[in-house]
């Protein structure tokens, strides 16, 4: 998902030049329109068929059976068929004139238009699975409202072109060329008509910029997400990240509970154990108690190496210690594939957000030596407004496929926690590009007393 | 021997104390913050200072930093750093300086007294040590490409130890062979590397570490 930056405020100003400029954006803006409109059409005709094809089914009557029931397939066939072609691409379609009204609005008309999609799912989408997606969007429909109603809204921005045509082509027009006839109204002589042509170019072309900026605000109050849906779906989302972490919380202290109870704790156990045989034979057998002594000693040795890689696990202490960049190092320093790490942080992230996109890029370049057989690895982390984005690529040989693995999920799944996400490109043949994004603000950097 | 010792755990610092005394080293001062350090490494000029990586007061890498600290306020000090885990950021960090007497050990490697006593008197003697546990994962980044492929099994045992820091005769004993036996394995492992050979056993080190930290 892009992330968008909010467009420059240009205020529309008032005079000649701005209103040519504001005239040729309305023309712009009816363009939109007029392509909105092509959009609609498609879906009048789809329904206009399928009811035709359904009333000729049910209520027709007179004239032979069985040409009555073609008239009503060939019909049915077309409407239904027409929707299922174009449906999708219509909607699409809506959605992306919207953005771009969206768009010119904030460049244009100084209007700042917020907009929230719901995120293209990652797995290649079936016909039924992006039809889903875009009926599950709010904002699908909010923007094919937008395109229904903006043939009536649009006048707004066409207004000031058709009075600038009007006065130019209607008043002065017959004066240029004797094709054109003159307007008939008492006292029409030429001196009058070039006057009033001029007049009211001038009224069109000066109006121009209110009227292109009352335009935008009405968009605004059309394309602005609703914020009782909006904060449905993020109550929705929340609810869903929010089960998710704490599951994989859970599932972690299990782990690490296992591990210590299988692990350290069962090793001390048995350094306890060996330790009192020891104790038992140092008298007769001084020998076999050394023995038994060593065998603690190198049982001690095991205990601390698997508390090490636990540790290591659950917060690895280069991590705590040196951030986010230096902690990535010590793990490209630890894997075979060559990595160039490039990072402009300058600060900490959040503790937490920290840890997740460290085990995120450890994930990743644990796949990248697994599967990819990439001879080298790049490294990017940049952190720009509130966001932290870190870049993953490889020149393996692609064909990473999230929808099959559960490493890839996992790590976005983690990333949701945060409201962060994870983006990735890998063709066959490579490479692999994943990028990572979670919003996050930096702790000024640690000043250190050494 | 005089030596210098950080460690903020009291049982720490004084199980080192007690186990350096018993072979015989003298412990001229036993501190347990970075600053002090400091001061107590110009104030006493020790063989050899022993360093805690975490340090108060932030307990992080202070460790790292207070012995970067002290070889540049005494230069050429003898510095061991231990630590509960190794990174190759820090032994790099640590390496950096190029002029040896470094060490960097895990704490494990106190059980085992002798051991541990030898890597102080290398490090004090400005030579070097590295923990195995450093070097198998220098080792096993190295695999992965085929620049150590060309090695025998005997000659990658004799390139950890010898990265570790370890003399000729030092790896003669671990592997139960002649020093003859192991000046021809290291001539055959500089020769397949296309490194160039030198007696002087710490400018080896620090030739092969570079070669598999590159």
């Amino acid at each position: 998902m892009a992330v968008l930056t909010p467009p420059p405020r240009t205020r529309p100003r008032f005079g000649p030049q701005a209103g040519l400029v504001a005239v040729t954006r309305g023309v712009v803006f009816t363009g939109l329109m007029l392509a909105g409109l092509g959009l609609l059409i498609v879906i009048v005709a789809a329904l206009f068929f399928t009811a035709l094809g359904a009333g000729i089914l049910i209520a027709g009557n007179g004239g032979p059976q069985d040409k009555r029931v073609l008239l009503a397939i060939i019909a049915l066939g077309t409407g239904l068929g027409l929707a299922r072609l174009a449906g999708p691409a219509v909607l699409l379609g809506s959605r992306g004139l919207a953005r771009l009204t969206r768009q010119l609005a904030g460049d244009w008309c100084g209007v700042l238009i917020p907009e929230r999609y719901t995120p293209r799912p990652d797995e290649a989408l079936t016909y039924t699975g992006r039809l889903r997606w875009l009926a599950m969007d709010p904002a699908t429909w909010r923007d094919l409202r937008w395109t229904v109603a903006n043939p009536v809204t649009c006048i707004l921005a066409a207004l000031p072109a058709v009075i600038v045509v009007t006065g130019l082509v209607e008043f002065i027009g017959p004066e240029l060329t004797r094709e054109i006839p003159p307007p008939a109204f008492p006292g029409n002589t030429a001196g009058t008509l070039i006057v009033l042509g001029l007049a009211i170019t001038s009224v069109g072309v000066l109006a121009a910029p209110a009227l292109l900026r009352a335009y935008g605000l009405v968009a605004r109050s059309m394309l602005t997400p609703d914020g009782e849906a909006e904060l449905a779906q993020r109550v929705r989302q929340l609810t869903q990240t929010r089960t998710e972490a704490l599951d994989t919380g859970a599932t972690e202290i299990r782990r690490i509970e296992r591990d210590l109870h299988d692990g350290a704790q069962a090793r001390l156990v048995a350094m306890g154990m060996t330790l009192d045989a020891a104790g038992q034979v140092i008298d007769t057998n001084p020998e076999a108690a050394r023995a038994l002594v060593l065998e603690a000693r190198d049982a001690s040795v095991k205990a601390l190496a698997e508390l090490r890689a636990l540790i290591r696990g659950i917060h690895p202490p280069v991590l705590a210690d040196r951030g986010l960049a230096d902690a990535i190092r010590a793990l490209a320093l630890d894997t075979p594939a060559r990595i160039h790490l490039a990072s402009d942080l300058n600060g900490r992230p959040p503790a937490p957000v920290e840890s997740a996109a460290y085990f995120a890029v450890s994930e990743l370049l644990a796949n990248v030596s697994k599967h990819a057989e990439a001879r080298q690895t790049w490294i990017d982390i940049r952190h720009t407004g509130e966001m932290l984005r870190i870049g993953v690529t490889d020149n393996g040989h692609g064909g990473a496929d999230p929808s099959r693995g559960s490493g890839l999920r996992g790590i976005e799944r983690r990333l949701a926690a945060f409201d962060g996400v994870l983006a990735i490109s890998s063709p066959p043949g490579g490479p692999t590009a994943v990028t990572m994004e979670i919003p996050c603000v930096l702790s000024s950097p640690k000043t250190s007393s050494c | 021997m005089r030596v210098v010792i950080a460690e903020d755990l009291f049982l720490l610092r004084d199980g080192l104390t007690r186990m350096l005394q018993a072979h015989g080293l003298q412990i001229t001062a036993a501190v347990d913050n970075g600053a002090d350090l400091l001061a107590a490494v110009t104030a006493d000029q020790p063989d050899v200072a022993i360093v805690d990586v975490r340090l108060p007061p932030t307990f992080t890498d202070e460790g790292i930093k207070a012995a970067l600290a002290a070889r540049r306020e005494v230069p050429g000090l003898p510095v061991l750093v231990l630590s509960q885990y190794v990174e190759q950021l820090y032994a790099r960090e640590l390496l950096a300086g190029g002029s040896g007497g470094i060490g960097y050990l895990l704490k494990d490697r106190v059980f085992d007294s002798g051991q541990f006593v030898d890597a102080v008197r290398r490090v004090a003697a400005g030579g070097t040590a590295m923990d195995p546990e450093v070097i198998a994962r220098l080792l096993d980044r190295n695999t992965g490409d085929g620049t150590l492929a060309a090695l025998s099994p005997r000659e990658r045992e004799v390139l950890a130890l010898m990265a570790e820091g370890r003399s000729n005769a030092a790896i003669a004993q671990r592997l139960v062979i002649t020093e003859r036996a192991v000046a021809k394995h290291t001539a055959s492992i500089f020769l397949k590397l296309g490194l160039q050979p030198s007696d002087d056993d710490n400018r080896r080190v620090l030739a092969v570490l570079a070669y598999l930290g590159g």
